[in-house]
């Protein structure tokens, strides 16, 4: 297997009783992408995204993250990728320090490790005023910041995110789309799903999702030449228009 | 109005989805009933006795025969020193020990006296004392077989007549109270997770800047658990009725109505619970913790209230399902009207407005 | 090992920080225990007794006279008419009456035995058979009295043999019936602390999405749920330690046993509820399912546990039924230990119940919880 490809998937499938979520999809990631995962709401991008986390077992198909197989070997996935759920799940009643030093002791990191780490993380963010506080307390834009870091605590492979920028203003949409690439610039892969089409100009390349189906993947400069249109959302339009 | 008919469908609709707890809301009071009108009971049926007979001649095995004939006590050991006593109690073996004295025959025909040690486990006083009285009444029924010729002077001999429940069936005083008792805890429950579950989600916010009035958004959250527990209740009356053969001496249409003024009051504590709690947690925990020791043990339920020290008597007062299950026992039982529960009725009433009321006052605080 | 202390630190922080939840966890529990104690007891005492004397004769006064001198009864008030009487007996006025017939004391002189009414309110059973027990007996003691005032000498005075009864009470002399409530109420307590706050807690997670971020970390299952229960463990045991000083302090329970064998059983116990509170929690999305389950459960465990009534008056198929109640055992044994200084042999079979309980229950309990769906 090419040591390249961070994520290979083949032909995966889940069903929920009769309904199909997501329909024999096939796609490879390469180390060091962002990788937008995009599709309208219930398209079946998360239902997608949770296979290759290792937490829903696929109904069919075949899957690799960071070379383990998606059904056997959920355990190492886990080690070596972060996540970032829709609700930032950070715990509201622990300040920002404990929650920091929360995740790290779950990933395993030594206790010195922890302790640079959680500077670091203050430092980057600028959470300096506020790294005794409760977590509750924090801007919605700040918890998504802390979220994404906490989510790279352990200098994964990979690291997914779910809808990173719901609800966030525009200004803090920018800055963690910059976070985002500096990330990718370190070497770490990043799968993202969002609804929101124009997030889909920052990636190195997308695929889109319609009703279970990969109905595109490209990167968004050949996607635009191809349906002959200026912006990412006039791809989506057009592709939503083609399937009915 | 029509935007609080909107609001109380969308709060059934709420209710009715959630398909799980709503098996629960029905499921378990039956369930309950059911177990405990069958399980529950104060009389004494079976009890582990021993043995300890220090004469062994014919009287004594009469009387052992007389006892072990009796379905109130199962003899399952015969011990034959004092010292085995102790031992047998600490292993929880048996409940009491009855010892015959040395020469027990010939002391009752000679000195016309004779002794029998009822020693029993009294960690359970209740169920000490009751043995006791059960077996000096086998005693006594003994004697007076053995006596029957004799004709004794001057006495007055009581004749008892056991008002109301002739049998003494003990499921006459425990399916009103396990009736009022699951009303109880199902509704002050149920309300007040309704509440601050919206709360939590947000959606409160959403209410509160709408045009419903508080008053209106109480009352609306409210509405569909009346319909819900009146059901319930509907459920658990003819349970009693059918199943477990409790009459309804007095008016049904009474014993309506005062089961939905209960209901209220009920479900106007669960509001109140609810406006004092920040998260559905403590709501819950509240109401159950709270409430549900309380309300069994302080309403008369299973002790009686005339014995408690006055402190507990007056705290009483104040756990609405005290009145209610004199309301229950009185109309079931005694088939007395209106007019002998009035005071009661009143009361659970003033209960049911004084809760509303803080409740309303409470939501408005927080509104400004 | 060491990231289970990071869960155990986590939760104990929230736990504390709190506000709302300690009070109830802690100080609740405890003003029940105290104040609640008090109330459990079936002695019957003020027992209202009215009384209808159709004779007003020295005889039939001194029988009232009798009843007024017990402890057991406070004389109401005393009816003109049968009517009366039972309308009181019906508004719960009076617990019981006696009807004294016309020409009670005549008929006795004449007829040497007379016979009067009592009627007693028999909705409360067990207690209704009580009070008519103590009436028979002050009625007893007046035939005694009354046989010797009215013996004449041509009269032959025949002596019944009498089997005299006499009752030793074991444990607890004085019936107190608080030595008895007070241990029983504290399991209780302990049980339904423990398993509503580990039945809700993991449900909360679930809910508001820290579950699901717990998921995807390459935590083991087993570091997981040991971190989440061992803190709720740890405060089950804590107020099994108030609980037995303000029994000790408070209502002078004895405890004749050792402490720690009922420590130890007390461990064992609570990870039979910690158990059933993460399998709930298994197998509910919301905290509000999650608790009703919990409470269907807890209701049950407590009242079918022998504590307020005796589970040999059970039908059998119900007795069999309390195999299953945790509870049931706890009450048993913290009794035999406290009460009776019961020893290690003795509590041993139901101490073993409880064990493959605790292991049955919690083996389920892990099984289920799954970190992929």
């Amino acid at each position: 297997m090419n040591n390249n490809k961070v994520i290979e998937v083949s032909g995966l499938t889940k069903m929920f009783g009769d309904f199909t979520a997501v329909n024999a999809i096939s796609f490879e990631v390469e180390k060091g992408e962002i990788f937008g995962f995009l599709g309208a709401n219930g398209a079946g991008k998360t239902t997608a995204m949770k296979m290759l986390i290792g937490i829903s077992a696929p109904t069919s198909g075949q899957a690799k993250v960071a070379g383990f197989d998606v059904y056997k070997e959920t355990e190492s996935i886990k080690k070596n990728i972060g996540y970032m759920s829709q609700k930032f799940a950070l715990y509201d009643d622990l300040t920002v320090k404990e929650n920091i030093t929360f995740f790290g002791g779950i990933y395993g990191l030594s206790k010195k490790r922890i302790a640079e780490k959680r500077d670091e993380l203050i430092e980057e963010l600028g959470l300096q005023e506020v790294a005794n506080s409760l977590v509750a307390s924090l801007p919605l834009g700040w918890k998504q910041k802390l979220s994404f870091s906490v989510s790279l605590i352990h200098d994964p492979k990979i690291v997914f995110l779910d809808e990173p920028t719901g609800g966030v203003d525009p200004i803090t949409r920018r800055q963690f789309w910059e976070m985002i690439y500096k990330a990718a610039h370190n070497g770490t892969t990043i799968f993202v799903t969002t609804h929101y089409m124009d997030e889909a100009e920052y990636c190195d390349r997308v695929s889109i999702m319609v009703e279970g189906k990969i109905e595109a993947l490209d990167t968004p400069k050949k996607l635009k030449e191809q349906f002959k249109v200026a912006s990412m959302n006039d791809v989506f339009l057009k592709l939503a228009r083609n399937i009915e | 109005m029509k935007r609080f008919i909107g609001f109380v469908r969308k709060e059934f609709y709420h209710i009715f989805r959630d398909k799980r707890s709503l098996f629960i809301l029905f499921g378990m009071p039956i369930a309950q009933i059911l177990l405990f009108g069958f399980a529950i009971t104060n009389e004494i049926n079976n009890v582990d006795i021993a043995i300890l007979d220090l004469s062994k001649d014919a009287t004594t095995k009469e009387i052992i025969h007389k006892i072990a004939a009796s379905n109130h006590f199962s003899i399952v050991d015969i011990i034959e020193q004092e010292s085995s006593i102790e031992s047998i109690f600490k292993k929880g073996k048996v409940k009491a020990v009855l010892q015959f004295e040395n020469n027990f025959g010939s002391n009752l025909i000679k000195e016309k006296q004779a002794t029998v040690q009822v020693l029993t486990d009294a960690t359970d006083p209740n169920m000490a004392s009751t043995i006791s009285n059960y077996i000096t009444a086998i005693l006594q029924n003994y004697q007076k077989e053995v006596n029957e010729n004799v004709t004794f002077n001057y006495q007055i001999i009581p004749q008892s007549r056991m008002v109301y429940n002739a049998e003494l069936k003990s499921v006459y005083m425990f399916v009103p109270g396990v009736m009022t008792v699951i009303l109880m805890l199902v509704s002050a429950m149920m309300t007040s997770i309704s509440i601050t579950r919206e709360k939590e989600q947000g959606t409160m916010e959403i209410l509160l800047v709408s045009p419903l009035k508080p008053f209106q958004v109480i009352v609306g959250k409210v509405f569909p658990y009346i319909f819900l527990s009146i059901i319930n209740a509907l459920v658990i009356v003819l349970l009693s009725i059918f199943v477990f053969n409790v009459p309804v001496k007095g008016s049904l249409f009474l014993l309506g109505f005062e089961s939905v003024l209960f209901i209220i009051t009920s479900l106007a504590l669960g509001i109140l619970i609810s406006t004092i709690s920040a998260t559905q947690q403590t709501a819950m925990m509240i109401s159950l913790m709270g409430l549900m020791l309380p309300t069994i043990l302080l309403s008369g339920f299973i002790f009686p209230i005339g014995s408690m020290p006055l402190p507990l008597q007056v705290i009483s007062n104040i756990i609405p399902a005290k009145w209610f299950i004199i309301i229950v026992k009185g109309i079931m039982l005694k088939g007395i009207g209106l007019g002998f529960v009035l005071k009661e009725t009143l009361i659970l009433l003033l209960m049911a407005l004084v809760f509303m009321g803080l409740s309303v006052k409470k939501y408005k605080i927080r509104l400004e | 090992m060491k990231i289970i202390l990071y869960i155990i630190r986590k939760e104990f922080k929230q736990i504390f920080r709190n506000k709302g939840m300690l009070p109830i966890i802690f100080i609740l529990p405890i003003l029940q225990l105290v104040i609640l104690s008090n109330a459990a007891t079936y002695e019957i005492k003020n027992i209202e007794l009215g009384y209808v004397d159709a004779d007003h004769t020295r005889l039939s006064r001194g029988l009232m006279e009798q009843f007024k001198g017990s402890t057991y009864f406070n004389i109401s008030e005393h009816f003109s008419s049968e009517k009366d009487a039972n309308q009181a007996l019906q508004k719960g006025e009076i617990d019981a009456y006696m009807y004294i017939p016309n020409h009670f004391e005549r008929d006795l002189q004449n007829d040497k035995t007379n016979t009067i009414g009592v009627y007693v309110d028999a909705i409360d059973g067990a207690a209704a058979g009580i009070i008519n027990v103590y009436i028979s007996q002050i009625i007893q003691k007046y035939n005694k009295r009354i046989a010797t005032d009215f013996v004449q000498i041509s009269d032959t005075i025949q002596k019944p043999s009498s089997i005299d009864s006499i009752p030793l009470f074991w444990y607890n002399e004085t019936l107190n019936y608080k030595t008895f409530m007070v241990p029983g109420i504290l399991v209780l307590l302990v049980t339904m602390i423990t398993l509503f706050l580990s039945g809700m807690n993991i449900v909360r997670e679930k809910e508001i999405g820290t579950l699901e971020q717990i998921n995807v970390t390459p935590i083991k299952k087993h570091q997981f749920i040991i971190g989440k229960l061992f803190p709720f463990w740890v405060i089950g045991m804590a107020l099994l330690t108030i609980g037995l000083i303000l029994a000790k302090v408070i209502f002078n329970v004895p405890i004749l046993g050792n402490l720690a064998l009922l420590y130890g059983y007390t461990s064992v116990y609570i990870l039979v509820i910690l158990g059933m509170g993460l399998f709930i929690s298994n197998f509910t999305d919301t905290q509000q399912q999650a608790m009703f389950i919990a409470w269907f459960f807890v209701v049950i465990f407590i009242l079918m546990s022998g504590l307020f009534t005796p589970i040999e008056s059970m039908p059998k198929w119900a007795q069999f039924l309390t195999e299953f109640n945790p509870i049931r055992y706890f009450v048993e044994i913290i009794r035999m230990v406290m009460l009776k200084g019961s020893g290690f042999m003795d509590i041993l079979p139901l101490a073993l119940k409880t064990l493959a309980y605790a292991i049955i229950m919690n083996g389920l309990a892990v099984w289920s919880y799954k970190k992929t769906s």
